[in-house]
């Protein structure tokens, strides 16, 4: 029984990772009053691209560099888009999404050709951590994971710390709730929106890249299937504070940890009404949340585009 | 706009492969509207994204962001196919019920995160993407188990042919709901301009809280919309099962729901511009095909197009405007 808690929290740890990630990432353009919906279509091309680096130089390192470009490089875009532009944030998100679909098929279809699972690269594998894996019960939950497991887990603090308990963090939450005031207390209110914007959606690159490199160690299309919304669904139900945000993801990891054992059991269960479960999961959470809740914490100036003259 | 600007982009594209874009897309454009067999091919794919594109558009309109399209055009299929396999009926009445009780599913699958979203506030844009999945893996149990064909291939037995919409011009895919989709634009036109519905409709959608002091039910129009939304794209479905393949399967939308937020939005929202919308969507992917065989473009550009659209949509007259000397702020 305890090996089964045990094997079954770490999956947890492990599957919530690539959500966690990409809620790190939007908890923080959020925090700045940008809504990236576009995060399901980041993750993807993250994905490719981090996969294909390995593929082509076989060094890991390089498909983080490539998932981390490539994400930047759409957080460019959406900054664009909402900053500069001042396009509805809704819209241009699904836009980002569409277009990361459409790149990550087009170039994958391009360059591997028609064969999904082909082709499997290395990755990331698990580092024991000396004397801490060794320990009982939190050993192997905890510190027999991959080196990006790490390093989300030690992002969780680090950005609430910094959200919260910095002045960096005053400042990107005051061009969130008020940007008018943080302008004229001379913030501004265009370079800090664009930074967290980009970061964000370079951590949702990074999220992609874990699902390629350290999950599948293949490109599948559609490898994030709706993980990206679900990091959203994250976000919304931890109130923009990474370290509620780490509950909900790991909640998420528990019901696909259990769906693959449950899987694995054979209890004779359509493999259909499994992979049903997180998304049901997700679906009735986010209702019985919603009503429950009732009002919503977002920032004031969330999603909506700053002016500095009113035309 | 958005159009030719992206059309210019991925020939660009194309050159840096060594492809003449020229060549390419007149072969599209031949593969499209050439000969009256491509032309109906062409219609038979724009007539579900123009109803799908409908959905998403009245439910815009409305500020509703229905990303459900998807998930209603599945529910759509199942309550078609249902119909299709299950009951025995004259010749006319069974597809009218067909017809019928497929828009009745696609309506309640819509309305059930209309009301919420309506009443609740519950996140309409997560709540329709779950939707879809749940629809999309729903489907593929069903033709993998209780409706699995005989045979044992992962389909659903064929439909009776009373359950199969006729088709318009012999020997083609150009079936009756190609004139489904014409009619519902039609329709909702009319719906949207000439009736109080309507104009409650864009009320809602221009500001709630003016509409509330107007004394418009909010919630209750909300709700409407989405089950209107959620009957076109059911309609789609059913168009999907029993004008084209006449049985269910997974994967019986190529992204017709998706695609339809791209064709509502490139249509301006409006039913009319929807419908063109739609027809050029359906081009694009028929004469895509054709662009393969003839340039040797792969067909998942047609991706990067639709992506490139929908940016310059959403960025591309503001950026215009910027850069044609109207900017006046840093």
């Amino acid at each position: 029984m305890t090996d089964f808690v045990v094997a079954l929290l770490a999956a947890t740890i492990e599957l919530s990772t690539p959500i966690l990630l990409a809620a790190i990432g939007e908890i923080i353009a959020e925090r700045a009053g940008v809504v990236n919906l576009g995060i399901e279509g980041i993750m993807l091309l993250g994905a490719f691209c981090g996969f294909w680096a390995v593929y082509v130089t076989e060094q890991s390192g390089s498909g983080l560099l490539a998932a981390l470009f490539v994400g930047a490089l759409m957080g460019l875009l959406m900054s664009y888009l909402s900053i500069n532009l001042r396009a509805d944030q809704l819209v241009s998100g699904l836009a980002i999404w569409i277009l990361g679909i459409g790149l990550s098929t087009y170039l994958s279809r391009k360059v591997l050709g028609i064969v999904p699972g082909g082709v499997m690269v290395k990755g990331f594998q698990p580092i024991y951590i000396p004397v801490l894996s060794d320990v009982p019960f939190l050993g192997p939950v905890l510190f027999r994971q991959n080196v990006l497991v790490y390093l989300t887990l030690a992002l969780v603090p680090l950005t609430w710390f910094v959200l919260f308990h910095t002045t960096v963090g005053l400042k990107i939450r005051s061009v969130g709730e008020a940007p008018r005031v943080a302008d004229t207390l001379g913030i501004n209110v265009f370079r800090i929106r664009y930074v967290c914007t980009i970061l964000g959606a370079t951590l949702a690159g990074l999220a992609g890249s874990y699902l390629t490199l350290a999950r599948m160690f293949t490109w599948i299309e559609e490898v994030t299937a709706g993980r990206g919304w679900l990091a959203i669904v994250v976000v919304l139900f931890g109130r923009r504070d990474p370290l509620k945000a780490l509950i909900g993801a790991w909640a998420f990891g528990v019901v696909y940890a259990l769906q693959y054992y449950i899987q694995a059991m054979g209890l004779g269960i359509p493999y259909q009404v499994l992979l049903m479960l997180p998304y049901l999961v997700t679906a009735m959470s986010l209702i019985i949340i919603t009503i429950v809740l009732r009002k919503e914490e977002a920032p004031a100036a969330l999603g909506v585009p700053y002016a500095r003259e009113e035309q | 706009m958005a159009v030719v600007f992206s059309l210019t982009v991925v020939g660009f594209v194309m050159v840096a492969d060594g492809i003449n874009p020229i060549v390419a897309y007149a072969s599209l454009l031949n593969g499209a509207f050439g000969g009256a067999y491509n032309f109906a091919e062409t219609l038979a794919k724009a007539a579900p994204l123009t109803l799908t594109g409908l959905a998403v558009a009245i439910a815009f309109k409305c500020k509703v962001w229905n990303i459900g399209a998807e998930g209603q055009l599945y529910v759509g299929a199942i309550a078609a196919t249902w119909a299709g396999l299950t009951l025995t009926l004259p010749e006319p009445v069974h597809i009218l019920v067909v017809i019928f009780l497929s828009f009745l599913f696609g309506a309640a699958y819509g309305l059930i995160p209309g009301f919420l979203k309506a009443k609740f506030r519950v996140n309409e844009i997560l709540l329709t993407l779950m939707m879809n999945y749940l629809a999309i893996y729903f489907v593929s149990y069903l033709v993998e188990n209780p409706w699995r064909d005989p045979s044992g291939i992962t389909y659903s037995p064929v439909l009776s042919v009373s359950a199969w919409l006729p088709v318009l011009v012999p020997r083609t895919r150009l079936h009756m709901g190609v004139l489904i989709a014409v009619l519902s634009a039609i329709a909702l036109h009319l719906i949207l301009h000439r009736t109080t519905f309507g104009y409650k409709t864009r009320a809602v959608g221009e500001s709630p809280e003016a509409a509330r002091y107007g004394g418009i039910n909010v919630i209750m129009t909300a709700t409407i919309v989405m089950a209107i939304s959620g009957g076109l794209a059911g309609l789609a479905g059913m168009g999907e099962v029993s004008g084209i393949q006449h049985r269910l399967m997974g994967g019986i939308s190529p992204w017709y729901g998706y695609l339809g937020v791209i064709v509502a939005l490139l249509g301006k929202l409006e039913p009319i511009g929807v419908l063109f919308a739609g027809i050029f969507l359906g081009a694009l992917l028929v004469g895509a095909d054709a662009m393969q065989r003839a340039a040797g473009v792969p067909v998942t550009v047609v991706y990067i197009l639709e992506g490139l659209i929908m940016l310059f949509l959403v960025g591309g007259e503001r950026a215009l405007s910027r850069y044609m000397g109207l900017r006046r702020e840093r």
